[in-house]
């Protein structure tokens, strides 16, 4: 069995799975849980200044969108930060990373933009014996409200002067928690970068309204009649997380920086594949909340045995695999033609493969009297819609065409060799030679 | 000692209270919210969906589980309803496992399909128990049509016809409307008096008159009919009922298994109903499985069925033998009636194995019995019909036949599979053609 033991900016976890800092690791009880049911790290819920500590909502503060069979895709979220006293938080995780110290435990902070503050809290929580800090610049609902969260993560220069402050008060590897509610992710990474952090881990949750109750026209999670943008997170939001992080790591600017990969992180599957993008390790959230601590044993075993079946001995060797591989559009091959196929024995008849190619897309599947349906190679431009609308899992496949033969939509032979828009005779930049 | 399964003779209060209630109860509890979310969501929606093709009423499935899926049953009654007035009672009684059910997607993939029925009855009976009829009577036409029987088909066609604006006299020969679903599907199909709350409910549409104790031959005339109203449906099912051809058919004890069936349906109380202790049941089709199943069910120690082909050839469908079985009814294939045997009373019946062909062995044997039901088929009764195709009235499209302005569906009518559904698609296609014969409406 492939060793999982992570070492993420210097800090070791018996697996790269984390929690994240998020209601599930709000207090002593939850993160011993954790680690007990073989969690490798845990970012703590997230903490502010001392004094009388922040209030959440008393009404539901989680609202979900659901896919067939209610099963939850997608989570928002208006919980504050840790609601309870910081010497409570304090206290807790020191005896936890005592009675824990092969496990990962970082500290999550949130305090206002002033280099004092940063100062005060770095300094109580070294006391605690964690192995880092994440700055959390990516609560977009509430504390943003108060100039906190996204609202510094959304200005690239508070972030890297932040990181800055952190690195400069304290020896602990610095993460920086990175808010999507942005246009382009690599600035306030590459801020980061600058400002001196480690690490940056994101996404942070997305701003969102998961629903309207349609009784009250008010948005959900409803408050007497009201309801607040959340944070959205959980299965959904891995396509955006996915991008963000590997924008990150194929940026020149930013490349090599380590990332800790966050979003909707649910099977060990969802894992690799944001390792794959550049993350060395991953945080997770939504999938613990919806199905308890539990499913982290199946991470476990799932990316053990893929790394075995791939000869892999270490985390280390998923990282990044895929980035060289993550293009612009324009460097796609554009002789890379490929048709659609129907495997007629795995076929149960639906016909969504035709109502969709018909309806919205090339008219390139026919259907017979017998609910036969085929593939129109001169019609199918390869657009794998029929792919992904067909319910049985590799009924529709994309084969590709050898090099030679001719591409009957098009009339013209497929060619060889590797040729991209930037070359081709339609772009009216072109700087194909003469 | 009190009577049980075991006391010898045709009685009644075989059994406790409890084992009664327990054993007529609905067959399949309608769905509760939760379960039907559940079973609407493995609809894949397909693209002109097999299930609706299969359905002898077109009823667009995909759409209402899709409406069911989406919160809105009372949506998806108005999708079913509109295909198929009788929606609630086929719900209960198709055997979807040969039509809409057979052929899903997912039954193709997994052996499991879309439960397709109860997720129809879950949506009918959301609309029908909140008093909802979901149609209007469309302004007078002055036309007047005489539906005779109150069956599937008749009661269909007498709702599309008043839906149109037509008059509508519906004669019936027995007592209450609803034919066989009032008198002749198994009680543990349609409990709480469903069949007569479903008729009410569609005669709310308005337009209707209904005349029971009307026995067409007897009461009136197929004649006078044509000369009192603008168009005549007749569903009057089948009124006869085939003998065994046997010395001592008329024996005490035998009996014709839709009489039993229908007594079951009129009765308060099945603990007065006597059965037998050992109980044959002759025929292999709904009506023998039906007898035989409720044989069991009223406490009978031993029923056996007995078809005289292979188990292939039974009309009733493999889910009606597993449920046979599943009750202990024991199945005799190939093997046919040869002998009654008794002293005024049946005692014995002797049955000879038959091949595929109906061949005789030479190889017979007997079984006790002290209670015999037929069941094998049904005639249509009367005279002075329109033209027969074989033993039924013969039909062009539409339920058209031999006499003008006289038209026919379900059970009577030449061509059907004798299915609740398609009696209710013959009634509601011959309805459409009878108003787009008076009002020129195509």
């Amino acid at each position: 069995m492939a060793d999982l033991t992570s070492t993420f900016i210097g800090i070791k976890s018996p697996n790269p799975f984390w929690l994240a800092s998020a209601p599930p690791t709000d207090k002593e009880y939850n993160v011993r849980r954790a680690f007990d049911a073989g969690w490798g790290g845990v970012v703590w819920k997230t903490l502010g200044e001392a004094g009388p500590p922040v209030v959440n909502v008393n009404g539901p503060r989680y609202g979900a969108i659901y896919g067939a069979d209610r099963r939850l895709l997608g989570l928002n979220n208006i919980e504050l930060i840790t609601d309870r006293p910081l010497e409570v938080n304090l206290e807790e995780m020191t005896r936890v990373k005592r009675d824990y110290p092969d496990h990962a435990l970082i500290a999550s902070l949130m305090v206002p933009m002033n280099e004092d503050a940063w100062r005060e809290i770095l300094r109580r929580v070294e006391d605690t014996g964690c192995d880092g800090v994440e700055l959390n610049f990516g609560c977009p609902h509430g504390m943003s409200e108060r100039g906190m969260g996204s609202a510094m993560g959304q200005v690239p220069d508070y972030v890297g002067q932040v990181a800055h402050w952190c690195k400069k008060h304290s020896d602990l590897p610095v993460i920086v928690k990175l808010t999507p509610n942005i246009t382009d992710i690599r600035l306030p990474a590459r801020a980061a970068k600058e400002g001196g952090a480690d690490a940056v881990s994101l996404i942070n949750t997305i701003n969102s309204i998961t629903s309207v109750d349609l009784d009250l026209f008010a948005p959900e999670p409803t408050i007497d009649g009201k309801g607040a943008h959340g944070g959205y997170c959980g299965p959904a939001v891995k396509p955006i997380a996915l991008n963000m992080v590997a924008e990150i790591a194929r940026d020149p600017e930013t490349a090599g920086l380590p990332i800790s990969g966050i979003g909707g992180v649910t099977t060990w599957r969802d894992a690799a594949e944001f390792m794959t993008l550049g993350a060395g390790n991953v945080q997770v959230c939504t999938a613990a909340m919806t199905y308890g601590f539990k499913v982290v044993e199946e991470m476990i075993s799932g990316l053990s045995q893929w790394m075995d079946e791939k000869g892999m001995t270490s985390t280390s060797e998923i990282v990044g695999r895929a980035v060289p591989n993550t293009v612009n559009w324009q460097d796609l091959n554009l002789n890379y033609v490929t048709k659609a196929v129907i495997d007629q024995d795995a076929c149960i008849q639906c016909g969504r493969c035709y109502a969709a190619c018909e309806d919205t897309s090339h008219q390139a599947i026919s259907m017979s009297e017998t609910r036969v349906f085929e593939v129109i190679d001169a019609e199918c431009v390869a657009c794998n819609l029929c792919v992904n609308v067909c319910p049985v899992e590799d009924c529709i496949t994309m084969e590709q065409m050898a090099a030679g033969s001719v591409d009957p939509r098009t009339g013209k032979v497929v060619e060889k060799e590797y040729a991209n828009w930037t070359t081709h005779p339609n772009n009216p930049g072109s700087c194909a030679a003469e | 000692m009190k009577d049980n399964a075991y006391t010898a003779g045709i009685i009644p209060g075989r059994l406790s209270p409890e084992d009664y209630a327990e054993n007529f109860s609905d067959l399949h509890p309608r769905l509760d919210d939760h379960e039907a979310l559940v079973a609407a969501d493995r609809c894949y929606f397909c693209h002109d969906a097999p299930c609706i093709t299969a359905c002898p009423t077109d009823i667009d499935i995909p759409l209402f589980i899709r409406q069911i899926a989406t919160g809105t049953p009372e949506a998806a009654a108005r999708t079913i309803l509109s295909q198929n007035i009788m929606g609630g009672m086929c719900a209960r009684v198709c055997p979807t496992e040969t039509l809409c059910e057979e052929v899903c997607v997912r039954e193709v993939a997994e052996g499991k399909p879309v439960l397709i029925g109860q997720l129809q009855r879950y949506a009918t009976d959301t609309l029908m128990d909140a008093g909802v009829h979901p149609f209007t009577r469309a302004a007078s036409t002055g036309k007047r049509i005489a539906v005779v029987g109150a069956g599937p088909a008749g009661l269909s066609c007498a709702h599309r016809l008043a839906m149109h604006g037509h008059d509508v006299t519906l004669f019936d020969a027995r007592a209450k409307p609803g034919g066989l679903n009032e008198y002749g599907i198994a009680s543990y199909k349609t409990v709480d008096d469903f069949a007569q709350r479903e008729v009410e409910w569609l005669l709310q549409i308005g337009g209707i008159t209904l005349e029971t104790d009307k026995t067409l031959g007897l009461d009136v005339s197929l004649e006078s009919l044509q000369s009192g109203f603008d168009a005549v449906f007749l569903g009057i099912g089948l009124g006869g009922v085939n003998a065994l051809g046997l010395d001592g058919d008329d024996m005490d004890g035998l009996h014709d298994a839709v009489d039993f069936i229908a007594n079951l349906r009129q009765t308060s109380d099945v603990a007065t109903l006597p059965i037998g202790r050992d109980v044959v049941v002759i025929g292999g089709g709904m009506t023998a499985v039906d007898a035989a199943v409720q044989a069991k069910l009223l406490g009978a120690l031993n029923v056996t069925l007995v078809y005289r082909r292979g188990r292939d050839r039974m009309n009733a469908s493999v889910f009606e033998q597993d449920l046979a079985a599943s009750k202990g009814v024991r199945i005799i294939t190939n093997a046919t009636p040869r002998a009654v045997i008794g002293n005024g009373a049946v005692r014995e019946i002797e049955f000879e194995y038959t091949d595929d062909d109906l061949a005789p062995t030479g190889q017979t044997f007997r079984l006790a019995a002290d209670q015999v039901f037929r069941a094998i088929g049904q005639s249509l009764t009367g005279g002075s019909l329109p033209a027969l195709d074989g033993r039924k009235i013969a039909v062009s499209s539409a339920g058209r036949t031999s006499i003008s302005g006289i038209w026919a569906g379900g059970d009577c009518a030449a061509g059907g599979d004798d299915l609740t559904v398609t009696a209710v698609a013959e009634g509601r296609d011959a309805a459409m053609d009878i108003h787009a014969t008076l009002t020129g409406a195509t």
